[in-house]
């Protein structure tokens, strides 16, 4: 076995220096109704390096590749372009193979890295404190719906008709497991305002997203200044980390909380995981915050260095009353972040978001100019709504034969909403022009 | 040929020791200096050649950044040689022994990495036809068999991102099954051994439940007096939460026992998986009595740990919590397989636990390790990670103080005792062996035992590299008890010394701000 150093004379001395007559001794106080005779049934034997690779890549032949073709699908997973260096970064055996940095002295690399991505998180999203990661934007968005409560000691948390519907589905999981009233309004391509008429003082926190589920921005003002009339938090959501190199922050909007997912920065779109949750807020509230957090201090020479810190708030230490049982978070995904992020700068990023912008503009134009075809979305940043002459599931399964992969139909986020002829369609800097027009032309042949 | 080596000093003579104060670059030979991106890049620079944009009108509709984000960027030179400089600051499993108790470090094949980076595993999306992502689904349903016949359980819920996402799970599926039951609100109460990670008290509580300890015994094992005297009047009680091998490295003798008197309670088992390791291929949960089980595919089946994650948390079900089970799951239909996405599907389903179908990179590589190692590779993971174990406990016996008699499971246990009247601590220990080239065990962890240290070494050890390792932990015990004062300030050789916590608590500083001088002044 290629990945067991022990021999057969190793273990025969050390079964010597312990003083033991066989393995089974080990597991002396094992059950006898739950002993094997041998390995556990049904299942094969070891394979070669070779066997398994065959085996596992043609299982992943089985898969369209984003990058096999014309690629349109967002809905909280982006298809970006990730420079080579970031993959390289992160095989790097020092960041891959290390544990959660709880030895500062030999964990500084981490332990750096993730002050710098809290402080890249904050500058970005315009928040005062980010932590080092959650799983993703939807275990992010119901942590702060927690939070929030837990900051407000109020009950009901409002969620919009364009928050993301795995973000509310994940949400309400959590929030009625900690009996907490979780009010969602209406699917709703275009309603994020309407948080403001459901806001009162028994409210911890309006949730409202930006670009929302079908693409459309919204300054969230207005609806931060209603909350705060009650007494309540707003939390902003955003799946499109990139949609902040052009776009108003959470910060500027007067969000307390600002989660999302950050994917689209080094992460690749992986069938939906691991990816990594980003998680700011107020620095008033940074004691409720769940999650770890990486704080500057010195050793004792003097010298700068960095530690994980205000673990009081954490399962480790706080047990049932800590603000969160989360304890492994993102890392390596967190790293995949920050390095791509230190690639593009600011520079790089509005640049990236405007190619982003541009190309969803582009999407839009070309779909507008095909008999059959309504786009539903006014404002939108890489993502827009468009209506079909027919049912999106046919639509979407005759692109496929054209080798283009359009986007989601509404009806497989809102099942039963009465979407049944709307698609969600995102186009990034990956889609090319050649693309886009493949996609109208194929459109128009389907419809 | 000869080395010419007139005039070449071959001894190292005066200031052998000296620090990085001696060096103008702040570099310590190969440790080389290195600033954060903020006072090192420039938001003039990036590491990105894009295209140009077109310059067409925004359709944002005025919903504008008004400030810039004044990120700085690097070239690809400087950010490789940034990332590279401070990942030399950091310990990991591919320099050495990672002892950490009940995280098992082992080895990372670098096989899984390659697979897990296929076009069609990393580069699909988890919205796009279900028609074009069959291969992915496979992969799931692949994993999925393996970790049910691994645990001879008939379910499990392949969504969790986490160990403790993985309880979460597990807790979720409990509660449903009582509310099912109609007796979710009467039965709140979940037993939690002392020794319990934190993390089953802290999900226990996020489910709206109510934590009540139960004492261990004086052979490390679940009190089971103080079991039984828990559960006199059971009808509060929803279930147990135990770690099997429990947190002191010990197999729970009684677990069948436990399963039952918990089940004719009225409670479900949950087991916390984290230390499957030591029993992989060998023993079924699911002969044990176990409900719930969450397995750390980060852990047992080695995907990388990341510097804390991600992880994957898949969470084995028995037919009695099955039905609760999270969605998404994946179905088999006359077109082939699909996953059932909502809840109108699967009304039972206790709901959704995040976006999407779970940690499919995590998958893919923990699917490529199990098909290595196949049942008889993984019963051998299981017994060497064992003997490994009790072949360090063997050797530092007489240095040590173990912390309970008898063989260990795939970790030792030592308390502090050895330690007695030295004035070293734990601590120390933990430190000195920094300097020894080791990352130090895990310390004060259980709470059960005083001053914990707690020794893992895994399987993918060799002979050769756990004697050198004994040998290291055995020269610092006895300098430990030779009272060296060099320990109470260990380490002296690593990137850093010991760091000010407090003062980092104190005044928290969580991200970089350009210094002012009033900042300084006050330094």
């Amino acid at each position: 076995m290629r990945y067991l150093p022990l021999t057969a004379d190793d273990r025969a001395d050390m079964m010597k220096t312990i003083g033991a007559k066989s393995v089974d001794d080990f597991y002396g106080d094992v059950p006898a109704s739950a002993r094997l005779n041998g390995p556990v049934p049904g299942l094969p034997n070891f394979q070669g390096e070779l066997e398994v690779e065959r085996h596992m890549a043609k299982l992943s032949k089985k898969n369209r590749a984003a990058s096999d073709g014309p690629f349109f699908v967002g809905c909280g997973a982006y298809k970006h372009h990730i420079p080579a260096s970031v993959d390289h970064i992160i095989q790097r055996s020092e960041f891959l193979t290390t544990y959660t940095p709880y030895q500062p002295e030999i964990a500084q690399g981490t332990l750096q890295t993730m002050f710098e991505f809290q402080t890249q998180v904050a500058a970005l999203t315009g928040m005062e404190v980010a932590n080092a990661s959650m799983y993703d934007g939807s275990t992010a968005c119901a942590e702060a719906a927690v939070m929030a409560c837990r900051v407000t000691k109020r009950n009901t948390v409002v969620l919009s008709g364009g928050l993301h519907p795995h973000y509310a589905d994940t949400t309400r999981t959590l929030c009625e497991a900690a009996g907490i009233k979780v009010i969602q309004l209406a699917p709703a391509i275009d309603g994020e305002l309407e948080l403001s008429k459901a806001v009162d003082d028994t409210v911890a926190c309006v949730i409202g997203q930006t670009p929302n589920v079908f693409g459309t921005v919204t300054d969230l003002t207005p609806v931060g200044d209603a909350a705060h009339a009650k007494g309540a938090l707003l939390v902003t959501v955003f799946t499109e980390i990139v949609s902040l190199g052009l776009m108003k922050t959470p910060g500027e909007m007067g969000a307390d909380i600002a989660v999302g997912e950050g994917q689209s920065i080094g992460v690749p779109l992986g069938f939906g995981g691991p990816y990594v949750g980003l998680f700011t807020c107020k620095s008033k509230f940074m004691r409720q915050m769940p999650g770890r957090l990486c704080g500057e201090t010195v050793d004792a020479d003097g010298k700068r260095g960095f530690v994980l810190t205000l673990s009081t708030r954490e399962q480790h230490i706080r047990r049932d009353k800590a603000t969160s049982n989360i304890c492994t978070n993102s890392g390596l995904c967190m790293l995949a972040f920050t390095a791509h992020m230190t690639l593009l700068g600011d520079k790089g990023l509005t640049q990236l978001a405007t190619l982003n912008h541009e190309a969803a503009c582009d999407l839009a134009d070309a779909l507008d100019g095909v008999k059959g075809v309504k786009v539903l979305t006014s404002r939108y940043f890489n993502e827009i709504a468009f209506e079909t002459s027919k049912p999106a599931d046919q639509v979407l399964a005759a692109l496929e034969k054209h080798d283009v992969i359009g986007g989601v139909r509404a009806s497989r986020l809102f099942p039963g909403a009465g979407m049944d002829n709307v698609i969600v369609a995102a186009a990034t800097e990956c889609a090319t022009a050649e693309d886009i027009a493949a996609y109208a032309q194929a459109i128009a042949k389907v419809l | 040929m000869t080395m010419n080596s007139t005039g070449r000093p071959t001894s190292i003579t005066a200031n052998g020791g000296a620090g990085t104060d001696m060096t103008v670059s702040g570099s310590k030979g190969l440790l080389q200096a290195e600033g954060l991106i903020f006072e090192i890049g420039s938001t003039d620079k990036t590491g990105v050649d894009l295209p140009k944009p077109k310059g067409a009108k925004s359709r944002l509709g005025g919903v504008t950044r008004s400030t810039s984000s004044g990120l700085p960027g690097l070239t690809e030179p400087e950010a490789v040689r940034h990332y590279v400089r401070l990942s030399q600051r950091n310990y990991a499993i591919d320099l050495g022994l990672f002892p950490l108790g009940s995280c098992t470090m082992k080895h990372n094949p670098r096989l899984n990495e390659k697979v897990a980076r296929l076009p069609g595993f990393a580069d699909v999306h988890p919205m796009q036809p279900q028609s074009t992502v069959q291969g992915a689904l496979e992969v799931i349903e692949e994993l999925a068999d393996w970790l049910m016949k691994l645990t001879n359980m008939p379910a499990v819920a392949m969504t969790p991102k986490a160990g403790a996402h993985g309880e979460l799970a597990g807790m979720l599926a409990i509660r449903a099954a009582l509310i099912a039951r109609g007796e979710g609100e009467k039965r709140k109460r979940v037993l939690v051994p002392v020794s319990a990670h934190g993390t089953n008290p802290a999900t226990a509580a996020q489910c709206g439940f109510i934590i009540d300890e139960i004492n261990a015994a004086p052979d490390g094992r679940v009190d089971l007096e103080d079991l039984k005297s828990k559960l006199v009047d059971s009808s509060d009680v929803a279930g147990i939460m135990l770690t099997n091998p429990n947190t002191c490295g010990l197999f729970e003798r009684d677990i069948k026992e436990i399963a039952d008197i918990i089940h004719a309670a009225g409670g479900y088992f949950y087991c916390d998986g984290a230390n499957f390791n030591a029993i992989v291929g060998r023993v079924r949960p699911g002969d044990l009595g176990v409900d719930a089980m969450h397995i750390n595919l980060h852990k047992t089946f080695s995907t990388p740990h990341g510097g804390g994650g991600p992880g994957s948390g898949p969470t084995v079900l028995s037919a009695a919590l099955a039905p609760y089970a999270p969605v998404p799951f994946i179905t088999k239909t006359a077109d082939g397989l699909r996953f059932v996405e909502h809840h109108d599907e699967a009304p039972n389903s206790f709901g959704r636990m995040c976006a999407f179908h779970g940690q499919m990179g995590m998958f893919t590589r923990a699917l490529a390790y199990i098909l290595s190692h196949g049942a008889d590779g993984l019963k051998q993971v299981a017994e060497d990670a064992v003997l490994n174990a009790n072949y360090i406990l063997a050797r530092l016996k007489p240095l040590m103080s173990p912390a309970f008699e008898g063989y260990c499971m795939h970790e030792a246990l030592f308390s502090d005792a050895f330690l007695k009247d030295t004035g070293v601590e734990t601590i120390d220990i933990a430190k000195g062996l920094i300097d020894e080239g080791y990352h130090p065990m895990t310390m004060y962890f259980p709470l059960v035992v005083h001053g914990a240290m707690l020794i893992e070494p895994t399987e993918t050890e060799s002979k050769a590299e756990l004697d050198r390792f004994c040998d290291a932990l055995a020269s610092i015990a006895r300098r430990a008890v030779q009272k060296d004062p060099s320990l109470k300030t260990a380490p002296h050789l690593a990137p850093a010394r010991r760091l000010d916590e407090t003062r980092a608590a104190r005044s928290p500083r969580l991200k970089w701000t350009p210094e002012t001088p009033t900042m300084k002044a006050a330094e």
